[in-house]
């Protein structure tokens, strides 16, 4: 079993690096035929993907996304594509990359070798460490102190597997709570049904910065696992996926890509105004010198 | 197509270890049977309460009863759950509402589901037995009443006994209903058989043995529920009672 | 105590309003094709060719076992990748808007039929002789004398029927559909004003479906007099 797993995940990554024959029923194909692109977006990933108040979809990697949509219609010689819009959570995008009810999901997803049995995924958006919200005042510093506690995670995540992993591993006795959204955890949390919300750090300092009272939160504890954002998009399609790589290895080696995580991350966003003041780590500057759509151990 | 079955998926054992794919169905089979059983003799309790009530010469009696139908049948049961589920323990004075809070997630989210599919439920129930009852011919009333029993002997011994059997098949499919409904639960993270297998999808990406398996235990409760019925159905009939 | 707020409301009306229109929208497609194909359904059951009654029978007790969730999970989830594979089409508009139209088509129509089904007995069997004699064929009695009739009986719980499928339209949730619940949900946990906007939607669905209801229950007594 986990001999046929190693083949696998050998043959996805074969697969990502090496450009196949062409594919006729390629996604860029479909797109010239029916003269359109299907987005997956979240709703409540701030500041990656969600809704303002006016209900547009806006963020950080919706941006980067419509670049590469930019780019797709130039390659095509599509000037009036038309972009459809789908909400997806994290339990049930991978299912709909799939099922081809969306051609590419951008949003907050992490690219694992897990993942990538199932589906594509673009160029390194960002890196988060997946960390703890909570009240300043619940006295949790860290994992450790979650024992015996009510905990919230996102369904779908790769939090949500972490954190019960740790659960069985250590036998914390903790209650987790599978939340179907990022906005749906932080209600979880802040009407005091979980003392934790155990999320990606960027999405976290988002929920604060929507927050009714953001001075009231604390990020806290050892990031738990560091993860790579990319696009999410259907496996063995090397032609579209490169498209999207290129449009982000070429944002990313210019300096554009900079303003626009400065723009998102460094700066005041809606629908609150707030300033999430979250400035680029290491590997996020790593990630944007060298282009790559590998997944972190 | 190129899909790769894969029926072991459910002897493979979850990352979270100490149980199969399996176990995880079985769990949300456990969770969906006790939240249907437990909701519906709720709401037969309640619902009988009320329906009679709606049939008693008593406007202020029959009025709560109707209200309560009326509520519990004009509004969606989605929004019934959340209702339950989030606002009410917001609205309750602040310390019953973070005692509810800082209960066990599960029990939680089963209490929540349970009034939720009991109220709903009772509100069917009700206006079932209300029209048992009133298909009853007026007769019998006046008999009991004649023969010197009081209302409530009448309903006691007269009314209540023929109603019930008149609206056993009736309520058979609002039993049938109440495990249907319970997949609701699934949306306010109570990991019922619904959830258990969407939660599969999202582990294993085998959507279609996950959707099926999950299919084809609800066929298989919807027939051992209407296997059972009916034979309490023959058991009860009324003798000559052709209706 | 809880310090209602009810300030969100009144800026996302208009997104409320559109979410309404999904809604109506879902509800009159599935009404319509419920109704048709729920006839079809009825006519097969009730239909002497072994095959068409056992399909018809089949079909009833399958959507009627199966929760509507599980229905509307199939066709949001899996159906579409099913149609793809088997008949490759391009997809270049909302599929979830139709995939929810056509499930909660598929599934009303079990419950249509059983409706039907009742109306058409409920005509009684003379009536399909008397059509015979007269040189009629079983098609055109059914066409001209036994639906005709049908229906009018059948009116009514048809439409309740009907304001039953309204509430249930909200189950789009499970495929993120900004319908007027998904809309009011969403507007609620954005803001962070759940309890007021789902209080609010609670309302809404009650006004509607009791006004309904007793519009239904008035063109009742009016047609039975």
């Amino acid at each position: 079993m986990s001999q046929h797993r190693l083949l696998v995940a050998a043959t996805c990554l074969l697969v990502s690096s090496v450009a196949l024959a062409q594919d006729a029923t390629g996604t860029l194909q479909k797109i010239k035929e029916t003269n359109t692109i299907s987005l997956g977006h979240r709703e409540s990933s701030i500041p990656f993907s969600y809704y303002n108040d006016k209900q547009e979809v806006i963020g950080y990697s919706q941006e980067l996304m419509m670049k590469a949509v930019d780019a797709i219609k130039a390659d095509l010689k599509l000037p009036n594509l038309k972009v459809t819009l789908t909400p997806v959570t994290s339990q049930n995008r991978i299912s709909l990359v799939q099922n081809g009810t969306v051609d590419i999901v951008c949003g907050s997803a992490t690219n694992n070798l897990e993942r990538q049995k199932q589906v594509a995924f673009s160029t390194t958006i960002f890196v988060i460490g997946t960390r703890l919200l909570t009240k300043k005042t619940s006295g949790i510093k860290d994992f450790a102190d979650l024992a015996g506690k009510n905990v919230v995670v996102t369904a779908g995540t790769t939090s949500e597997r972490l954190l019960r992993k740790l659960n069985e591993d250590k036998k914390m006795d903790m209650s987790i709570i599978s939340a179907k959204d990022h906005g749906e955890s932080f209600l979880t949390l802040e009407t005091g049904r979980a003392v934790a919300f155990m999320m990606d750090d960027a999405l976290l300092a988002g929920q604060v910065a929507n927050s009714k009272h953001p001075e009231e939160w604390a990020i806290v504890g050892k990031p738990m696992s560091n993860e790579a954002y990319g696009c999410m998009m259907r496996k063995d399609d090397p032609q579209f996926k490169k498209i999207v790589d290129d449009t982000f290895a070429k944002l990313m080696t210019s300096g554009e890509a900079a303003k626009i995580y400065a723009k998102w991350f460094m700066a005041p966003v809606p629908p609150k105004g707030l300033n999430l003041n979250f400035p680029m780590s290491d590997d996020m500057i790593e990630a944007y010198k060298h282009p790559n759509d590998m997944a972190f151990p | 197509m190129n899909y790769h079955w894969n029926w072991a998926i459910f002897l493979t054992e979850t990352p979270s270890g100490s149980t199969t794919y399996m176990g995880w169905m079985l769990s949300g089979l456990e969770v969906t049977l006790a939240l249907s059983l437990s909701a519906w003799i709720i709401a037969l309790l309640v619902g009988g309460l009320m329906g009679v009530l709606r049939t008693v010469p008593n406007r202020w009696l029959s009025g709560i009863a109707t209200v309560y139908v009326e509520i519990f049948r004009n509004t969606p049961l989605l929004v019934q759950l959340f209702i339950w589920y989030f606002v009410l323990p917001e609205l309750l004075p602040t310390a019953m509402g973070d005692a509810i809070k800082s209960l066990n997630p599960f029990l939680q989210q089963f209490l929540a589901a349970m009034v939720c599919l009991a109220l709903f439920t009772g509100a069917r129930v009700c206006e079932q037995v209300r029209s048992g009852i009133n298909s009853l011919a007026v007769g019998q009333k006046s008999a009991g009443l004649a023969l010197g029993l009081t209302l409530p002997q009448t309903y006691r011994y007269v009314i209540l006994p023929m109603a019930i059997r008149i609206i056993l098949p009736p309520l058979t499919s609002e039993f049938l209903n109440i495990f249907k409904n319970s997949a609701v639960a699934s949306t306010i993270g109570l990991l019922e058989l619904a959830a258990q297998g969407r939660q599969l999808v999202d582990y294993t990406a085998q959507p279609y043995e996950s959707f099926i398996a999950v299919t084809v235990m609800f066929m298989v409760i919807n027939t051992v529920v209407m296997i059972l019925m009916h034979k309490v159905e023959a058991r009860v009939r009324v003798p000559g009672g052709g209706h | 105590m809880y310090e209602f707020d009810w300030s969100s409301i009144p800026g996302a009306l208009p997104y409320l309003w559109i979410g309404m229109v999904m809604t109506l929208k879902i509800t009159v497609v599935a009404i319509i094709a419920g109704i048709v194909w729920g006839t079809l359904l009825a006519l097969m059951r009730m239909s002497p060719i072994k095959v068409l009654s056992w399909f018809g029978a089949g079909y009833v007790n399958l959507f009627r076992s199966i929760p509507l969730v599980m229905v509307l999970l199939w066709f949001f989830l899996i159906v579409p990748s099913l149609l793809v594979s088997l008949f490759d089409i391009p997809r270049s508009y909302d599929t979830r808007l139709i995939s929810a139209m056509v499930a909660f088509s598929l599934f009303e129509a079990a419950y249509y039929s059983e409706i039907i089904r009742a109306g058409i007995r409920s005509v009684s069997k003379g009536q399909m002789g008397a059509a015979n004699a007269l040189g009629m064929s079983y098609a055109q009695a059914m066409r001209l004398i036994i639906l005709p009739q049908a229906f009018r009986n059948m009116v009514p719980l048809l439409l309740t029927q009907g304001i039953i499928l309204f509430q249930d339209t909200s189950l789009v949730y499970v495929s993120s559909l900004a319908d007027f619940f998904g809309t009011a949900y969403l507007v609620g946990s954005r803001d962070g004003r759940l309890v007021e906007l789902l209080l609010f939607s609670g309302a809404v669905y009650f006004i509607i479906s009791f006004s309904a209801s007793q519009l239904v229950k008035h063109f009742q007594k009016r047609t039975s007099l």
